[in-house]
């Protein structure tokens, strides 16, 4: 009985290894996640596009991701560990894993990793991330329109140049409809913690803001203000069906068209090191429909849509006035340049809050 | 007819030394079910889970490396737990021990120091992490407050300790602010022990460690002292032993290997000091420390496993795309079976026929 079983047991082994081995004509590709698939946020995003990818070239490649990888000590391992499965070409979803990632990639030469929305690059290593500050904007002329009490809520997640350029962004769109608009900032110190990100949400609502916008993952600040009756934006996917008569509109991540284009790279050997920083004009993102507003403003974020993506409007046009009343240094000619949106640590005149840290 | 639970009139040591075993055959049959209702083969995915990781020198190595932590921790709280100390705040200590030892390395960044570094952040990091200890200890003994809550709350205070510091004044200057000290020069790094692996000195100090923990609660009075404690205190009252000072010196014991355990892990795989270095090893670590019955070999044996459960879950979800969430019911199972079989140490299973004469009889 015991020997059988034995024998059934390497049987059904060798049987595994011999379908894998089937399998190993096939580009391997791999990805870290550091939220659930089901986050309906950030990650989730990440899935659609590992699903689009995989039907569009499904027949070439075969796809593992891992999930819920922490972005600390286990980052590393768990990179480490698609290496060593086959996989020839990673993505690293999240900042996080950028110096984990960068240990693997001296580690293994020949694997290609793909880093989101980190700055540290190696020949077998790219990184890749949208200018969402542009949709931020479009949010941020929504933002001051829809506004009653001309008070928005903004719930960030860490205090990061990322963040920090969506919060400017938002407050530069703003001023152009009402110089005198106000932000509250709550900062969550999470990506996706939903309890955490309602509490915000109710926090900020009480202290008079009437339009919630946020920088963390999930769909809780939306299901707060649609309880109570007032204005949000989405994060990362559409969140309508948590708000039918809040979402004013989200910015959609839609890395699927990036995804693609790299691994049909590596599948035709031209892969190179790149830094993709990608815009409306590239599609890195979208922005979901305007909804649950009058023809006037949907007007407005059509036209500055339009603006940003045909190159017309920046965000950061030159002056911008600081925190302190100092204009900002003006690096790239008519508007800041990518280094200073990239590393941005200071607030727009405006803000009537601390950035932590300063 | 009625099953209960009966006191042994002693603790059975044929089952203390099975109940592992059955927990583990238990675990499978339960997960060989579960697997075959997700339509995985149950061989392979069990294949993955155990036996896969230990197959190459790699896999054991990242067993050793995620071990560490968790087995250092988890000695210094069974000490505490022995002597009916209960500190749930190791999350803490081994947060401060991390940014205690951090302060050398980000304040020596690009100076000529020399080897006395990593030594001394080391040092450090224990003092850290064992002072973070006794304020619980000391609220506890000097105003009876509970050590429990209070450690468990301080846990948090270390946490925002580590984010202001990394947010401000420690943040790598060139890393586009990002909440990250710069990386660590290489003599304030913990050595690596096998070329183009990840394990490190940290998991000798650890056996170290368990070797020197047996030795106290085998060989020495201390030791006896801890245990009596802790079994018998009343006993340990009449004994002339001072449960006060034992609570002091084994939460300063438990916090200075947190802490131990935390600059190892910052200046060992992290490499940097960062928010997030502990996906809650100090939390985890009281289930090793229960799991090895509080015994210095049992938690060698049960960090070594749980590392196991984890590098096995990873490889299971590449392999087999098993999702994390069976990972983490399987430990959950896992520990459950454990706990319950361990329940029979003590206790045993009989079947009671109520008497209903006697029962009338009574009224």
């Amino acid at each position: 009985m015991r020997k059988s079983l034995l024998a059934l047991a390497t049987g059904l082994l060798l049987a595994g290894s011999v379908s894998a081995a089937s399998a190993a004509d096939k580009l391997k590709v791999g990805f870290i996640y550091l939220g659930p698939v089901g986050d309906l946020g950030w990650t989730y995003q990440h899935e659609l596009a590992r699903q689009a990818l995989v039907k569009e070239l499904g027949d070439k490649i075969e796809t593992t991701f891992l999930e819920n990888v922490p972005e600390g000590p286990d980052a590393e391992r768990s990179i480490e560990q698609l290496v060593r499965a086959g996989n020839k070409l990673i993505f690293t979803t999240s900042f996080g894993y950028m110096d984990p990632t960068l240990k693997v990639a001296k580690k293994y030469p020949n694997v290609h990793f793909e880093h989101a929305t980190g700055y540290k690059r190696n020949p077998n290593m790219s990184t890749y991330s949208a200018k969402w500050y542009q949709g931020r904007y479009i949010q941020g002329l929504i933002a001051a329109k829809m506004s009653k009490s001309g008070v928005l809520g903004y719930i960030g997640s860490f205090p990061i140049p990322e963040v920090v350029s969506g919060i400017n962004a938002t407050i530069l769109a703003a001023q152009t409809i009402n110089p005198n608009i106000k932000v509250k900032i709550i900062w969550a110190n999470t990506w996706f913690d939903p309890g955490k990100e309602a509490d915000a949400a109710k926090a900020l609502i009480d202290q008079g803001a009437d339009v919630i916008m946020q920088h963390t993952d999930s769909p809780a600040a939306m299901q707060i203000a649609s309880e109570r009756g007032k204005f949000a934006f989405g994060q990362d996917s559409e969140m309508i069906k948590f708000g039918p008569k809040t979402q004013l509109t989200s910015i959609l991540d839609t890395w699927g068209p990036y995804y693609i284009e790299r691994v049909k790279a590596e599948l035709a050997g031209t892969w190179k090191s790149e830094d993709t920083w990608g815009g409306l004009d590239s599609h890195m993102f979208a922005m979901a429909p305007y909804t649950n507003m009058p023809e006037d403003v949907k007007k407005i974020a059509e036209d500055a849509q339009a603006a940003i993506t045909s190159g017309k409007l920046h965000p950061f046009k030159c002056p911008v006035i600081g925190q302190d009343g100092k204009e900002v240094e003006c690096k790239g000619g008519a508007n800041l340049d990518a280094g200073q949106i990239l590393g941005m640590n200071f607030y727009v005149k405006g803000i009537d809050d601390k950035l932590p840290g300063k | 007819m009625q099953l209960v639970l009966e006191k042994r009139a002693e603790r059975s040591n044929t089952i203390a030394l099975v109940s592992p075993l059955i927990a583990i055959g238990l675990t499978i049959i339960t997960m060989t079910i579960l697997f075959a209702i997700l339509g995985k083969n149950p061989l392979l995915a069990l294949h993955a889970y155990f036996i896969a990781p230990l197959t190459d020198s790699y896999s054991l190595q990242e067993i050793a490396v995620k071990a560490t932590p968790l087995v250092m921790i988890a000695i210094g709280l069974s000490l505490c737990y022995l002597a009916n100390a209960w500190n749930i705040g190791a999350e803490g200590q081994f947060l401060i021990g991390a940014v205690a030892g951090s302060w050398i390395a980000v304040k020596t960044q690009g100076t000529d120091a020399g080897s006395w570094v990593l030594p001394a952040m080391l040092v450090l990091a224990a003092a850290g992490g064992a002072l973070y200890a006794l304020i619980p200890a000391i609220c506890k003994v000097k105003f009876g407050a509970s050590e429990i809550l209070t450690s468990l709350m301080l846990v948090y205070v270390a946490d925002l300790l580590l984010d202001y510091l990394v947010r401000g004044p420690w943040r790598d200057p060139h890393g586009f602010n990002f909440p990250t000290t710069a990386e660590f020069d290489p003599v304030a790094t913990v050595p690596l022990l096998i070329e183009g692996g990840r394990l490190h000195l940290g998991s000798i100090i650890a056996l170290l460690v368990v070797a020197a923990a047996a030795i106290l609660l085998g060989r020495t009075i201390k030791g006896f002292e801890i245990r009596v404690v802790g079994a018998a205190p009343r006993a340990a009252r009449f004994g002339g032993f001072n449960s006060n000072q034992l609570v002091i010196l084994t939460f300063a014991v438990s916090g200075a290997l947190a802490g131990l355990a935390g600059i190892i892990e910052v200046a060992g795989p992290v490499g940097h000091l960062q928010p997030g270095i502990s996906p809650g090893y100090g939390f985890t670590a009281i289930i090793v420390a229960f799991l090895g019955r509080l015994n210095p070999l049992g938690i060698l044996i049960a960090g070594l496993f749980l590392a196991l459960t984890f590098i096995g879950g990873e490889q299971a979800q590449i392999a087999m795309k098993i999702p994390l969430d069976v990972t983490k019911v399987f430990q959950g199972i896992l520990l459950f079976y454990v706990l319950a079989c361990d329940s029979l140490i003590l206790y045993r299973f009989k079947l009671v026929f109520p008497n209903r004469q006697v029962a009338s009889g009574t009224h």
